[in-house]
């Protein structure tokens, strides 16, 4: 016993408890669901759950379960199968109507002492239970043509205002800046002035002028292009998941791959027409002035009688605001918001910049309205469909919100910030949902692909069948090849087996059919350790040492091989895992986690076996 | 059991004229093919069109995919979409011979419409939901970020080998490995078998795999030079490669066993790599026998370069 060191024992038996514990909930299946989460503040409580089970009784669907969890603000009801979910699922999206958020989810049936640990099972990829995949990229050149058009603008403009004398500015060829051409070389070098003052994102040169013209040249940045690059990238994010809220996925997958691409996963959804609808629905924003006061806007909204010149609209939290019918200026007027801090008390606070043309509208209304309440009214328009009488129909549909009220403390005009926000978390939501109303930057659909459900479990079974022939007839191969040693191989590989399954459901890795080629082929891989350690063994014998001294110089002189192959194999793996996207990703997270484990029980825990099985008994012989 | 005579002293080294000219002549083949016949790059990489097709009444995808190949059409793609009447089809416009030329828009309306005629001559009741170009998944981005990746594994595999044994070993290893991958490649554009993601994943791995192999055989050269007293390096290379062989063998049975699984209970999603995988399982073994040693000793690897450097080596001093 003495050649195997008593905390080691430990160790292992440790390890393959907690192994055992994380990849347990996998064994458990998950459930169809139908998941309610309530808008606009509407309680899901004791109420809504007899209105649910009211509902289903009448759409004659039976739930397994149905309970309210008041903490996560959402109710559960749980089916027999994926029809029964289906069914249940349109009849609570007609009967609880716009407050309720109704979606598709697959119940975890993990039981609670298990998740009060955090282990869950693994997700599964779209690949394996079903959905939409869409790859969107934003439009780089129209965010080149947005800028440009709106500096040759604003320059315009600026030079107008500033009284200087100019022939022409014009936008050149996409990418090459605005072109302004001015009488005088005074004259131009006082524009260069103003403009790189006003503009310090402008790369500003003098050019080679047509005719008897003096021409500047002004060119956006790279760094503010890459920078609004990834801004739009950012806000088309936010952007994205607000939409696919209302289509009621429960885990969407919205991500950002590389500098202009956006990855929106749907699991469970399966009409890519409807999902297409809402991604690319438009939203926009507009300011418009407050008129009266809170107490008259709450009893218009309770009464319904509102003020011929107003409309009622309801903020975030469902206060009521009366704003009037007119618009001050637009989201497609807004050029940029970012969030921040007010420089002199300090608290949160958004900078909005806007084009020219709402600059002017914004200094017209400010100049007679200082004191007065101004509102940002934030509007989506999106399709929606509805079951009425047995058919679908679509039906647009427009959310119209109050996202921002506030008085206006003095006459702006381009440039302005909206004050006394809560917080900083609430300052860069409304930064962005500004952005995100306003910029125009198309986001093309670049492909879509949609995996039916009975395709992901055939592709679940079909995994599971290779992962279980793998395992059966590596485990029968090296028993028969090895014997003793190789049915202690056998064992050490099936913990390997577990302990990957553990750490990929502890961290969360989503399992995808990339991943399961990935786990059968680390199965086949992992044997290679015990491969040589039994070749080792074997060659120690053959040179005539002990059984005993055999085993030890075997695990001594295959450690350091084994040591060697797999840190330069573990180097091949980080960089699968490094090169990002898809499939190709997940397959080498798998393989990384594989070599790790597998250099453990492959090692550690057969020599653990093998030493208690051979420890402290006068051996003749090794059956290996 | 055993299956391999551990006696055997087989002279590998010797064939090193024929294997490593075997090897150069494959290496030319497979660069060859891939510059003549190229890959035949998956929708992954090249994009292609997809068309929704629903039918009356149920449909049998394998009669779907029938009818396109019968109208000529190469490797369609074809998925069952929720229940048995709707159905994707997803072609690439290059696999509909009347289309080659066009470009985008166009070409994706002519592959739509014949893929329609094709299945509409079979099943009447077939109608076309919507049709979509889809982009390849491949950008420019992941593109660069591959080569970085794969520059990085390469400069680190090389700096390990370099620190753990000694550069005729990383440089070998190198040489061995770019064959591997040249010759699984070249087979790849022989049979020109679809390249996507799951394949370049897979060719990747094999990097892995056959870099482990060649670690096994260097580990036990630098191990036998170490305790061997006069032996010719090409001695030690021999009695390297004859003791680590039955390891080598077995290893890539067990694997190659998994990975046949794989091929044949695992589905179509992942043929592609088992194949891969099988044939760079292959080519992998053969080179860690056959190749990667002759290298070393063309290199002109020895017993002094491997020896444990203490302080008081002279020979370390006059190391720059």
């Amino acid at each position: 016993m003495s050649d195997f060191p008593r905390w080691k024992y430990a160790l292992v038996v440790i390890v393959l408890l907690v192994g055992i514990v994380y990849a347990l909930p996998n064994v458990f299946p998950p459930q169809p669901a139908v998941q309610v989460s309530g808008n606009r503040g509407a309680a899901v409580d004791a109420s809504l759950k007899s209105k649910v089970e009211g509902l289903l009784a009448t759409a004659k669907v039976p739930a397994v379960a149905v309970d309210v969890n008041e903490k996560d603000g959402r109710l559960l009801a749980r089916f027999g199968n994926a029809d029964q979910q289906a069914k249940a699922s349109d009849a609570l999206r007609v009967g609880l109507g716009d407050n309720y958020t109704v979606a598709l989810n697959l119940a975890s049936t993990v039981p609670s002492w298990l998740r009060s640990i955090n282990a869950n099972s693994m997700p599964l990829g779209l690949d394996l239970q079903g959905g939409v995949h869409f790859l969107m990229e934003v439009d780089q050149n129209a965010m080149i043509d947005a800028q440009e058009t709106r500096y040759t603008d604003d320059i315009r403009s600026l030079l107008h205002d500033k009284g200087v004398q100019y022939d022409s500015v014009t936008r050149n060829a996409r990418g090459q800046g605005v072109n302004i051409v001015l009488r005088t070389d005074a004259e131009r070098q006082k524009a260069a002035g103003l403009i790189g003052s006003d503009y310090p994102d402008l790369l500003v040169n003098d050019a080679a002028a047509a005719g008897n013209g003096f021409a500047l040249n002004a060119v956006v940045k790279p760094t503010k292009l890459r920078e609004l690059s990834q801004s739009v990238i950012t806000q088309n994010v936010t952007t994205l998941r607000q939409r696919v809220n209302q289509l009621g996925v429960s885990e969407p997958l919205i991500q950002q791959q590389g500098a202009n691409q956006i990855i929106v996963d749907l699991a469970g959804v399966q009409d890519t027409a409807e999902a297409k609808k809402i991604i690319g629905a438009v939203a926009s924003l507009q300011y418009r002035a407050g008129l009266y006061t809170p107490q008259q806007a709450m009893e218009a909204a309770r009464s319904g009688s509102v003020p011929p010149d107003a409309k009622l609209y309801f903020g975030r939290d469902h206060q009521p605001y009366l704003l009037s019918k007119k618009v001050i200026a637009s989201g497609d007027e807004l050029v940029t918001a970012t969030s921040g801090r007010d420089q002199q008390n300090g608290t949160p606070n958004v900078s909005v910049t806007l084009n020219a043309a709402g600059a002017r509208k914004m200094q017209e209304f400010t100049n007679d309205n200082v004191g007065k309440p101004m509102a940002v009214l934030y509007i989506t328009r999106t399709l929606e469909t509805k079951m009425v009488d047995g058919k679908e129909v679509k039906t647009p549909k427009i959310t119209e919100e109050v996202i921002n009220y506030a008085n206006i403390s003095g006459p702006f005009g381009k440039q302005f910030q909206t004050n006394g926000l809560p917080s900083d978390a609430e300052a860069a939501e409304l930064a962005l949902l500004l952005r995100g109303g306003s910029f125009a930057v198309p986001v093309d659909i670049v492909s879509e692909s949609v995996i039916g459900p009975s395709l992901g479990a055939d592709n679940i079974d079909k995994g599971f069948k290779a992962v279980m022939l793998g395992l059966g007839l590596v485990l029968l191969a090296a028993a028969i090849y090895y014997k003793l040693f190789g049915l202690v191989a056998d064992v050490a590989l099936f913990f390997n087996l577990v302990l990957l399954v553990a750490v990929m459901s502890a961290i969360g890795v989503t399992l995808t059919m990339p991943g399961i080629a990935g786990i059968v082929l680390t199965l086949g891989m992992a044997i290679d350790a015990n491969v040589l350690i039994c070749e080792r063994i074997r060659e120690e014998l053959r040179n005539g040492s002990s059984p005993l001294a055999s085993i030890r110089t075997g695990y001594d002189k295959a450690w350091a091989t084994i040591l060697d192959a797999n840190v330069t194999h573990l180097l091949a793996a980080l960089g699968l895992m490094t090169m990002g996207s898809g499939p190709i990703k997940g397959f080498g997270v798998t393989l990384f986690i594989g070599i790790l484990t597998s250099m453990f029980t492959s090692v550690t825990v057969t020599h653990a076996i093998t030493a208690l099985i051979h420890g402290g008994r006068k051996l003749k012989t090794l059956s290996v | 059991m055993e299956i391999f005579n551990h006696n055997a002293n087989f002279n590998f080294l010797g064939l090193r004229k024929y294997s490593i000219g075997l090897a150069i002549l494959l290496m030319l083949g497979s660069i060859g093919l891939i510059v003549t016949k190229g890959f035949n790059y998956g929708q992954d990489f090249v994009g292609g069109v997809a068309v929704n097709v629903a039918y009356q009444n149920a449909v049998d995808t394998n009669d779907v995919r029938q009818a396109l190949t019968s109208a000529g059409m190469e490797n369609p793609l074809v998925q069952a979409v929720g229940g048995t009447r709707e159905v994707t089809v997803r072609l690439q416009p290059k696999d509909d011979h009347g289309s080659s030329g066009l470009t985008g828009d166009e070409a994706a309306a002519k592959v739509s419409a014949d893929i329609m005629a094709a299945l509409q001559k079979v099943r009447p009741d077939a109608v076309m939901k919507s049709k979509s170009f889809v982009g390849p998944q491949v950008g420019e981005e992941l593109r660069s970020d591959g080569i970085y990746a794969v520059i990085f594994v390469i400069v680190g595999i090389m700096g390990y080998l370099w620190i753990r044994f000694e550069k005729r070993f990383a440089i070998a290893a190198l040489a061995t490995e770019v064959h591997d991958v040249l010759v699984t490649l070249g087979i790849f554009a022989l049979t020109q078998r679809e390249f996507d993601l799951t394949v370049l994943a897979s060719v990747l791995a094999v990097v892995g795999y056959s870099i482990n192999d060649k670690v096994v055989v260097f580990d036990r050269v630098r191990e036998l030079f170490r305790s061997s007293r006069n032996a010719t390096p090409e001695e030690v290379l021999n009695r390297s490669i004859n003791s680590t062989l039955s390891r080598t063998i077995i290893t890539s049975l067990f694997t190659g066993i998994t990975m046949a699984a794989l091929f044949f209970f695992g589905g179509t999603a992942v043929h592609g790599f088992a194949i891969t995988m099988l044939i760079g399982i292959l080519v992998g073994t053969l080179s860690s026998i056959f190749v990667a040693s002759p290298i070393l000793l063309w290199l002109g690897v020895s017993k002094q370069d491997l020896m444990p450097r203490s302080k008081e080596d002279p020979a370390l001093e006059r190391r720059p």
